[in-house]
């Protein structure tokens, strides 16, 4: 029997295989470029590697394409590319990288009913909306801010916090989230200031926080920005405990803040690479390829994983068809167990906290 | 008083920086007219370069400020270059043309220079080496770190030279001459053409040094770097008076101070209504006023307009 299947795939002419299309869209350009890449990278090792096993769907050989697309991390480019996509006639989407960007883009997505999972949008309006076709593989902002607040306050005994959001819908929301958190938790807010996330000078806003002496600064941002802020602020002689989520949670914070990364803190969404169920396997497939990992390139990874293996359940590729098995699906993704809640977040979403020690991320217990 | 000092030695700072860089803007349009929206991106060049340079020698073992200064003057000679060839192929040709023309291949240029940038030195925030010691004095309560200190002498040792070289020199009054009137100047053996090309190659001087105390100062650079910092320096030029060497200077510390003050002290002043988030507004906010009662600027003069 297996060898008849074999004969007849044989004879299955390359051209003829059934094509997937998957969109990928992330940031390639910009000051969060190596991040956008990262995710690309993640669905791109997933499609090869689920085309180099053989793919059958619905009895039909099939092969994966990746569209990857550039939103340059702008709500407004995001809109473009994401129509662009539709346009294209993609079955599925991963991405996109940003919450500022994947919000504005499920609207469409939802609109044409194509299923999009996003590997990195944490804010936690991204799922809120009531979209059947918007699903996330990441832990919300929610959850994030309340373990940071409970971080800050309880173990790091952290009694009067100032904070600082680049204002992007990422920034903002888990800046908000941790400053709700806080208080609740006893700690007094001192100062809430802002920057952009194109913004080099900190100088201004450290200074005026330096006056009022917090014992924990937390910054709602990407790492281009916390990078040069944490070393501004040493330059600046604040000695206070620098907390961030996971936007600053990178190997570039470490090489942008140099010497003064030491000791500062971060969280992010999910396990520490080594706990990871598929972590280690993983590590050696990603690196050997595109070099070392950033973020969230497992992530990336599961997303690309599970929208197949939903397409395999359904036995189609058409998004009508394949989007319940999506909403029920239960696998075993590289970052833990994946399943969807009714909003389309991640079930049992863990976080956990690192700190900076001799020049690289370690998860604290 | 501690926080007042800092953010005034802050500004101080940041605002030196967009003296160099204004002062680029501000010679081209004396002498030609045109608003160089490609300065920014010289400056840009000028980080990346002395970037470079520091990351090849950091290594080496010789003393840090050494390294800085190789870096620089590196990276002068290199914009020098850059400076020279824009004017000579994006602007020459153009010289007789509507004023429009020249603008529109000014952003043109820019967004050349930038995306030569980043396929030369990627797309990334690029990090700058910690060459200098961390070490900062305490002045009265604020603490003043040794690049700041570099920073503040070096632009006032550029701004006294090009003061100088201005009123004193037979270049300057050659080139005093020309912002005048060019066809005049030719009548009395100026060769205008090789003035424009010293003024571009003098300004990119200027922002090469910028970009060395950008990126050494804030710790990075990236490719874009130079369009919201060229943006702020033609603010603080027209601020003074565009096309006044003095005003360049004066607009630059001013709109650095406002900026920092802005960011320090709005949040306190409003009640919290207003944050550190209207820190830019408040800067421009100050532009708009100043060009109301003073439409030419701080220091500039009114002048009729040219043929």
């Amino acid at each position: 029997m297996a060898a008849i299947l074999l004969a007849s795939c044989a004879k299955q002419k390359p051209g003829s295989e059934f094509v997937v299309k998957i969109g990928s869209v992330a940031p390639l350009t910009g000051p969060q470029s190596h991040l956008g890449k990262d995710n690309d990278n993640g669905v791109r090792l997933a499609a090869e590697e689920i085309n180099a096993s053989g793919l059958v769907i619905g009895g039909k050989k099939t092969r994966i394409e990746v569209l990857s697309e550039d939103d340059q991390a702008d709500p407004r480019t995001a809109t473009i590319v994401a129509q662009k996509l539709v346009d294209e006639g993609v079955n599925g989407v991963v991405g996109h990288f940003n919450s500022g960007t994947s919000i504005p883009a499920s609207r469409i997505y939802s609109d044409a009913g194509i299923p999009q999972i996003s590997p990195s949008a944490t804010a936690t309006t991204y799922t809120g909306q009531g979209f059947e076709t918007t699903f996330r593989v990441v832990t919300n902002d929610r959850q994030q801010g309340e373990a940071l607040a409970k971080f800050a306050v309880g173990t790091l005994h952290a009694r009067t916090i100032a904070i600082i959001d680049d204002r992007t819908a990422y920034g903002q929301g888990i800046a908000d989230e941790f400053e709700k958190d806080a208080k609740a938790e006893g700690a007094a807010l001192v100062a809430h200031e802002f920057t952009s996330d194109h913004a080099t000078d900190f100088t201004a806003i450290l200074t005026s926080i330096k006056g009022k002496n917090p014992d924990l600064i937390f910054y709602g941002g990407m790492d281009a920005q916390a990078g040069p802020m944490m070393k501004q602020m040493r330059n600046l002689g604040m000695k206070m405990a620098f907390l961030g989520a996971d936007g600053s949670k990178s190997p570039e914070f470490i090489k942008l803040a140099g010497a003064s990364a030491e000791g500062a803190y971060a969280s992010a969404p999910g396990l520490p690479l080594d706990k990871m169920p598929g972590g280690k396997a993983f590590v050696e497939r990603f690196t050997a390829k595109y070099g070392k990992i950033q973020l969230y390139s497992p992530y990336s990874f599961d997303a690309t994983m599970a929208l197949v293996n939903a397409m395999k359940q359904a036995g189609s590729t058409d998004p009508s068809r394949y989007l319940p098995a999506l909403s029920k699906i239960k696998m075993d993704g590289v970052t833990g167990p994946i399943s969807f809640d009714s909003k389309g977040d991640i079930m049992h979403g863990a976080v956990t906290l690192y700190q900076v020690r001799n020049g690289s991320w370690i998860a604290l217990p | 008083m501690d926080t007042f000092l800092q953010q005034l030695i802050n500004g101080i700072v940041l605002g030196s920086i967009y003296s160099l860089v204004a002062l680029g803007y501000t010679l081209v349009y004396g002498i030609m007219g045109l608003i160089n929206f490609a300065h920014g991106d010289i400056v840009m060049v000028g980080a990346m370069v002395t970037l470079t340079v520091t990351r090849l020698l950091a290594n080496s073992g010789l003393p840090g400020p050494l390294i800085l200064g190789i870096g620089v003057l590196t990276a002068i000679p290199a914009c020098m270059a850059v400076g020279y060839l824009v004017e000579r192929i994006a602007y020459r040709p153009l010289r007789n043309a509507p004023r429009l023309a020249p603008l529109i291949t000014a952003i043109g240029v820019s967004i050349l220079l930038q995306n030569l940038a980043m396929m030369l030195w990627g797309r990334e925030y690029l990090s700058f080496p910690q060459i200098l010691p961390a070490q900062t004095m305490a002045v009265g309560g604020a603490s003043i770190s040794t690049i700041q200190l570099v920073i503040v002498a070096s632009s006032c040792i550029m701004m006294a030279g090009l003061s100088w070289l201005i009123r004193k020199t037979r270049l300057g009054n050659a080139m005093r001459a020309t912002a005048q009137n060019p066809e005049v100047a030719t009548l009395m053996g100026v060769n205008v053409n090789t003035i424009i090309s010293i003024t571009f190659v003098l300004g990119s001087a200027l922002a090469a040094t910028a970009g060395m105390m950008v990126s050494a100062y804030y710790g990075i650079a990236h490719y874009d770097m130079g369009f919201i910092l060229g943006l702020k320096a033609f603010t603080a030029a027209v601020l003074g008076g565009i096309g006044n060497i003095e005003g360049a200077m004066l607009g630059g510390l001013l709109l650095g101070v406002i900026e920092s003050m802005g960011a320090g002290y709005l949040g306190t002043l409003t009640g919290g209504i207003m944050g550190s988030n209207y820190q830019d507004v408040f800067a421009f906010f100050v532009l708009i006023l100043v060009l109301v009662f003073r439409p030419s600027g701080l220091l500039g003069e009114r002048v009729g307009e040219r043929p």
